[in-house]
């Protein structure tokens, strides 16, 4: 008898979701969707604020990255203040907003490897539920479970001196940043503790990019066969093709990688980006629109980063990927499960930009601010860790929010990660009598390896997991799955 | 010609000068009393009685009351204490306040007094009112839903010839804090400024220089709201 599977909510992601998987007569799967049953709020209830509120205010839409919803806002009213399109700040505002996102992006990914993904890897997929946790990495690898919370910690503690408090801090402003850095808070992330520093940072990112290619080595057939489709990759890259997390020009590539978006001045995002609705899912489904909707989707985030960058500009993360390229012979990954290694190449490069920016003497310098001729519209592009992250806000002459539009980066991926829940349905599910909660948790998988944040993507209230929801060819629910 | 005096606060003995107010002769003496609406040298308001002492067994606004020779004054016992708190928990449930983005937090006397009073949740249903923003004048945003109608700025932010810039309008609960928008049309940026700074929340906001203050510097990051006062004594 046809049914319907319910994955409900999805455990060990941000935020709240649900899976529903439709299987027909013959148990095979005909539909597979994720579903986003937030909903958000944020661009309604900023319209009649002060403009300068927005970075503070938009950033409580999530206690994961705000940082990058800080600066995407505090980007776009550069703009508004006349302070430039990213090139116009002070080398201080500029270079102490960039240790803040980097600060973020190196706890971010440590979180999500760590705390989130590794439990699939270190203990497996099927492993008992009981012990498939944080928890149980933390009794079987005491070592690396310690060096994920201090590797958390330590991008936590560069946030809190660049934005003033590790969550929600209120360091960038229009046009720059409210301080420098002190000497003393500069030694004390590069070298007044012996565990916890710059050199330490990078030394356990290396590892852990390691750690992964040796999971991988083990488990390459697992691993490429696992949600692998193409699709197109989109992000903000340097000027001369670098990867660049803070500030850049859009370049999207297709599956071979061919440029489909290139050297594209973020401020008519509008031109070549739209949105679509579904009836199904709060969340929206962006794509380019010169491509339309059926081929225009594309990825965002860590593995579409590295597929559209040319190269890192850091040594030991260039060196790796240099690595992961190589693997595809250049060419774009398309493999869903190398998200992870190409998170933790950004985590390693990440590790090695803060080192970088706490040796530069710009960050103790006193320009802060820069400000021109005011605009009455500006958009801010940034690149999250979840990936790229747009804020469009206009103003009014007094000086009040009259339109505010934010495509997150979670939203961006809304297609490929329903591309990949499908897939990953069909091949582990098709067919079989019963649903297990293995080939449950392997749905999960595929979700987490873009490390959604369902609650920006929509905004949370409430408790975050996920469901699986099974139903037959008349839509009856046969069974339904809470983790 | 004033005298000196002597009188009592939780029984200890101070010193003050006849005519003098309970709270500025209570602050000379290193003794904290909590103030909202009250300004010294300026005309008291006595609106936001979050300063109620007893004065010789009687509720009294410690703003508004002279001290007299050898009275006695309550200040910091749990029933004052009590009632503090809950006149904080009222202000904060009557106007619609959201700490998290507001940039006046970190330099609010409200939440300071919040904090100092260990309010956690409001005792009382929140009103929600739904108040307009005031946003045409060129340096001020007035922000309505903060607005605790202290009337510092209606007393003190005056122009050359008297005029107060601020003034209420409507009644009742309809009451709200307003802006003569043709005199702030000419506002100087040292008075803009000085409006900011004191009103006792966000109500009041120069515009275009919001979070210039980091955290950690900001007036009560560091220290709870009267420490200044309490800490004259030590």
């Amino acid at each position: 008898m046809a049914q319907k599977v319910t994955i409900e909510p999805v455990t060990r992601v941000e935020g709240h979701g649900k899976v529903t998987i439709q299987l027909d007569d013959n148990n095979n799967v005909e539909q597979t969707r994720l579903h986003i049953v937030e909903f958000r709020g944020f661009e309604r209830f900023v319209q009649g604020r002060p403009y300068w509120e927005a970075p503070v205010l938009v950033q409580r839409l999530c206690g994961i990255c705000p940082v990058s919803h800080h600066l995407a806002a505090a980007k776009a009213l550069d703009v508004i203040v006349g302070a430039g399109t990213g090139e116009g700040l002070s080398p201080t505002g500029e270079k102490m907003r960039r240790l803040m996102h980097y600060g973020q992006m190196f706890q971010s990914h440590a979180l999500h490897f760590f705390h989130l993904s590794s439990p699939d890897f270190l203990l497996g997929y099927d492993a008992d539920p009981a012990i498939r946790n944080v928890i149980g990495v933390a009794l079987k690898f005491p070592e690396l479970a310690t060096q994920g919370v201090l590797m958390r910690k330590f991008g936590q503690e560069v946030i809190a001196v660049t934005a003033g408090k590790k969550i929600h801090g209120t360091g960038a402003i229009p046009g720059g940043i409210n301080k420098n850095l002190t000497i003393k808070e500069r030694d004390a992330l590069l070298k007044d503790d012996p565990t916890l520093n710059a050199d330490q940072m990078i030394q356990w990112a290396y590892d852990a990019v390691q750690l992964f290619k040796d999971y991988y080595m083990k488990n390459r057939e697992f691993v490429d066969s696992f949600a692998f489709f193409p699709s197109n990759h989109l992000s903000l890259v340097r000027k001369d093709g670098a990867m660049d997390l803070y500030h850049g020009v859009m370049r999207a590539v297709d599956a071979q990688g061919n440029k489909i978006l290139d050297d594209v001045d973020y401020q008519d995002y509008y031109k070549h980006i739209e949105e679509e609705v579904k009836n199904w899912s709060y969340m929206k489904f962006p794509y380019m629109k010169h491509i339309g909707k059926e081929k225009g989707w594309y990825r965002v985030g860590p593995l579409a980063r590295l597929n559209t960058a040319d190269f890192i500009p850091t040594p030991k993360a260039q060196e790796e990927f240099e690595a992961f390229k190589a693997h595809t012979n250049g060419k774009p990954n398309n493999y869903c499960l190398h998200t992870h290694w190409a998170r933790l190449i950004e985590l390693l490069h990440s590790a090695e930009v803060i080192k970088d920016l706490l040796e530069d003497p710009d960050l103790q310098k006193d320009d802060l601010v820069v400000k021109g001729e005011k605009t009455n519209e500006g958009v801010g592009l940034i690149e999250a860790p979840r990936g790229t992250l747009f804020h469009h806000y206009k103003i009014n002459e007094n000086d009040q929010i009259t339109m505010a539009n934010l495509i997150v980066s979670t939203t961006n991926n809304n297609e490929p990660m329903n591309q990949s829940v499908n897939f990953v349905a069909k091949n582990m599910m098709n067919g079989q009598k019963e649903i297990t909660e293995p080939m449950k948790n392997a749905v999960e998988i595929a979700i987490r390896a873009y490390d959604p944040c369902l609650s920006c993507a929509t905004h949370a209230l409430g408790k975050m997991p996920l469901d699986i929801k099974l139903t037959d060819s008349k839509g009856n629910t046969i069974d339904h799955y809470r983790s | 010609m004033s005298e000196k005096i002597k009188f009592t606060i939780d029984g200890k003995e101070c010193e003050g000068q006849t005519g003098q107010l309970i709270v500025d002769a209570a602050a000379d003496n290193g003794v904290y009393i909590p103030v909202l609406c009250h300004w010294r040298d300026v005309v008291p308001a006595g609106s936001c009685r979050i300063c109620t002492v007893k004065v010789n067994g009687r509720f009294m606004a410690a703003c508004t009351t002279p001290i007299e020779d050898a009275c006695s004054v309550e200040n910091n016992t749990p029933e004052l204490q009590d009632i503090r708190k809950a006149i904080v928990e009222m202000l904060f449930v009557e106007g619609n306040h959201f700490c998290p983005a507001c940039e006046k937090s970190g330099d609010c006397d409200l939440q300071a007094l919040g904090y100092r009073y260990q309010m956690m949740v409001p005792r009382f249903p929140y009103a929600f009112e739904r108040r307009e923003l005031d946003a045409e004048s060129p340096k001020i945003f007035l922000e309505k839903n903060r607005c605790i109608f202290c009337k510092r700025c209606i007393r003190m932010i005056k122009d050359e010839q008297g005029r107060s810039y601020f003034g209420f309008k409507g009644r009742g609960k309809h009451l709200e804090i307003a802006l003569d928008k043709k005199l702030a049309e000419n506002m100087s940026e040292e008075l803009a400024m000085e409006a900011m700074k004191i009103c006792p929340v966000g109500a009041i906001l120069r515009k275009e220089v919001g979070f210039a203050t980091p955290i950690g510097e900001r007036k009560y990051d560091n220290v709870p709201i009267g420490s200044d006062i309490e800490n004259l004594q030590k």
